[in-house]
């Protein structure tokens, strides 16, 4: 699984980085963000893109888990 | 269903939040407005002269305090900085002249929109305008590279400042400057102000309610998300001015603004452009200030910079109209936009990628 990092990146690059990644990566990828609007923002896309989504915490992390 | 209900609610108390700061004294279609705001602060400090438009404005102070408070509470304080200040800080210094061609940021606009001014109508095509040339460039690469993770301290100190603000506006010492006239003598309670700003900045910083990221959002990924809490300042502010006789539609004699189109237009295009290179409109960097992003602080800095640029060198407009540095100055902002916005993107790393 592709795994993008969008940590420290302003609004909308977070999504703009998943977006492109699906493009590129149909069946899913897993996308790190570090705060929660980057969260709320990347879950809403993989949503809306239908993908099912797992959420991971690790150190002040997120890793957003998106599969087909 | 619950995360919309969120914004909805937050745009609905800040569009009647708004319409209750005018009831209460604040200028007419100005219950909130960040640039004009922060310009009015600009002056009290001195940075400028314009006599009519000096005043510490708590509404300001109240949403970065808000943003503080509520993101402190719920673990979402976080001290962060580093991608690319200068650039930022030139980017808000364009925005604030921007909107003071305009007369007012993207929120007033809104306003505007919700008391009957027209001339908003041509500001929003504008503003929408702007904000596709930054989605151009968006989809081209643009971006200001990665912040870092500072200190706590660092993230502190601009929510300190805004204490400091509120010090001196309460003390009122003699060095400072206070409107005796104009917009700038006009203004709610000091309570009432900062108790508003202080709501609104909590209910933003849950939201991230953006003026800018609304049409950003729809139009780059088809989420109208914060186009709900953008929409619903607009319905709440305009039932709240119907209520109470203050809708005034037509283009002539509107309060704190002129009739030229085509400034209007330009003026907001160029906020909407720098605002999307931004990441959020003023309003939304205010919040992100309080939540200890030091990017925006350096934001907040360049629109009170840039404010003092626009009153000193005569490039702000009044209800007479724009003024002729006003119509230089927004030529070289596109011009700044455009070098700022093409350097950022891939047109130049392309080849050194392939």
């Amino acid at each position: 699984m592709k795994t993008i990092d969008t940590c420290g990146m302003s609004c909308p690059q977070p999504v703009l980085m998943t977006k492109k990644a699906l493009n590129e990566e149909k069946d899913g990828i897993d996308v790190i963000v570090d705060n929660n609007t980057a969260k709320g923002n990347v879950l809403r896309f993989m949503k809306s893109a239908g993908y099912s989504v797992e959420i991971e915490e690790k150190d002040g992390t997120f890793v957003l888990k998106a599969k087909k | 269903m619950k995360e919309k209900s969120g914004i909805i609610i937050t745009g609905g108390i800040i569009g009647l939040f708004a319409v209750l700061l005018v009831y209460f004294g604040n200028p007419a279609n100005m219950g909130f407005c960040v640039a004009c705001f922060i310009r009015d602060t600009a002056g009290a400090l001195g940075l400028h002269r314009a006599e009519v438009v000096q005043y510490i404005r708590p509404e300001i102070i109240g949403l970065v305090l808000g943003s503080f408070i509520l993101s402190s509470m719920n673990k979402e304080f976080s001290s962060r900085g580093g991608s690319s200040p200068v650039t930022r800080f030139v980017l808000s210094i364009v925005v604030m002249i921007g909107a003071l061609v305009f007369l007012g940021c993207p929120l007033r606009m809104i306003l505007r929109i919700a008391g009957g001014d027209f001339n908003a109508v041509v500001g929003l095509a504008g503003f929408i305008s702007g904000i596709c040339v930054g989605i151009f460039f968006l989809n081209k690469g643009f971006n200001l590279k990665r912040s870092y993770k500072l200190t706590n301290l660092e993230g502190y100190l601009f929510p300190a400042i805004n204490v400091g603000l509120l010090a001196l506006l309460i003390i009122a010492p003699a060095f400072l400057f206070f409107s005796k006239s104009g917009p700038g003598a006009a203004s709610a309670p000091i309570w009432i102000s900062l108790a508003a700003g202080l709501i609104v900045g909590a209910l933003a910083q849950k939201s991230r309610l953006c003026t800018a990221g609304a049409t950003r959002d729809l139009i780059l990924f088809r989420d109208n998300y914060l186009m709900l809490g953008f929409l619903s300042i607009l319905a709440a502010a305009l039932v709240g001015n119907l209520v109470l006789g203050k809708f005034n539609p037509g283009f002539a004699e509107q309060p704190i603004a002129h009739t030229d189109g085509l400034w209007n237009f330009l003026g907001m295009a160029l906020a909407g452009w720098g605002s999307v290179l931004l990441g959020g409109c003023p309003f939304r960097q205010m919040i992100l200030a309080g939540e200890g992003n030091t990017d925006s602080a350096v934001c907040a800095i360049g629109l009170l910079v840039g404010a003092a640029i626009s009153h000193n060198f005569g490039l702000a407009s009044s209800a007479k109209g724009v003024t002729p540095n006003g119509q230089i100055a927004v030529g070289i902002c596109f011009l700044i936009l455009l070098a700022i916005s093409w350097a950022n993107s891939e047109f130049l790393s392309k080849n050194a990628q392939s």
